[in-house]
């Protein structure tokens, strides 16, 4: 029991992103308007990236810039002593994808309003059965 | 990471994304969603990740944003769920 509790207390960082990955699957799956599923989409994104950030962070290390950058290479780099920063450069990519997808996302959508007249997903196939009776 | 901190940020981040999830206006959900982005930007200079978190700041809080009001003013507002 206590093993448990410290479980969920020590990694709460990683609850909070099974909470938000079920939030964004939610609003994906039973939201009907398209815009509110692209909003369920990219809180789906950034919980994955508050995943890969959560991996590299470490408890008492700092941001990982050398103070002791230029003219002083003898100096030793304790890794310890700082934040493993290969997961942030992989997330940066990540954002810059997740905005190009939101772009695309939102053009189909302001496409679909103006062929169709609404962003109801049930009135879109309404009106497609409408037009063309199979 | 200072882990009350850490709490009270993801806590506010969970509220702002069931927020903007569930309000019945679409101009409201993009400004909780800018809202969930920024608060997403300060947890991240919280747990040491800065050019993650300005990088956020602006593309995902700025232009994210933008690019939800000019989706909605172009298209409508209304929405059932």
């Amino acid at each position: 029991m206590e093993a448990l509790g410290s479980l969920i207390l020590a990694k709460y960082n990683y609850w909070a992103v099974i909470a938000l990955l079920l939030i964004g699957l939610y609003a994906m799956i039973t939201k009907k308007n398209l815009v509110k599923k692209i909003i369920g989409m990219n809180i789906f994104q950034t919980a994955i990236i508050l995943f890969y950030v959560s991996i590299g962070s470490k408890k008492g290390a700092t941001i990982p810039i050398i103070t002791h950058g230029h003219g002083d290479a003898s100096h030793a780099v304790h890794s310890v002593e700082y934040i493993n920063p290969l997961p942030h450069v992989l997330m940066l990519t990540a954002i810059v994808v997740s905005v190009a997808t939101l772009g695309v996302a939102l053009a189909l959508a302001m496409k679909v309003y103006s062929q169709y007249g609404t962003l109801e997903e049930d009135e879109i196939r309404e009106k497609i059965m409408e037009s063309e009776p199979v | 990471m200072i882990w009350p901190l850490d709490i009270i940020i993801l806590t506010i981040v969970i509220i702002c994304g069931i927020a903007a999830i569930s309000i019945k206006d679409l101009l409201g959900a993009a400004i909780m969603f800018g809202a969930y982005s920024f608060m997403m930007c300060l947890l991240w200079s919280v747990m040491g990740a800065v050019d993650v978190a300005f990088t956020e700041a602006s593309v995902g809080a700025g232009v994210s944003t933008v690019f939800f009001v000019a989706a909605v003013f172009r298209t409508t507002r209304r929405t059932r769920d």
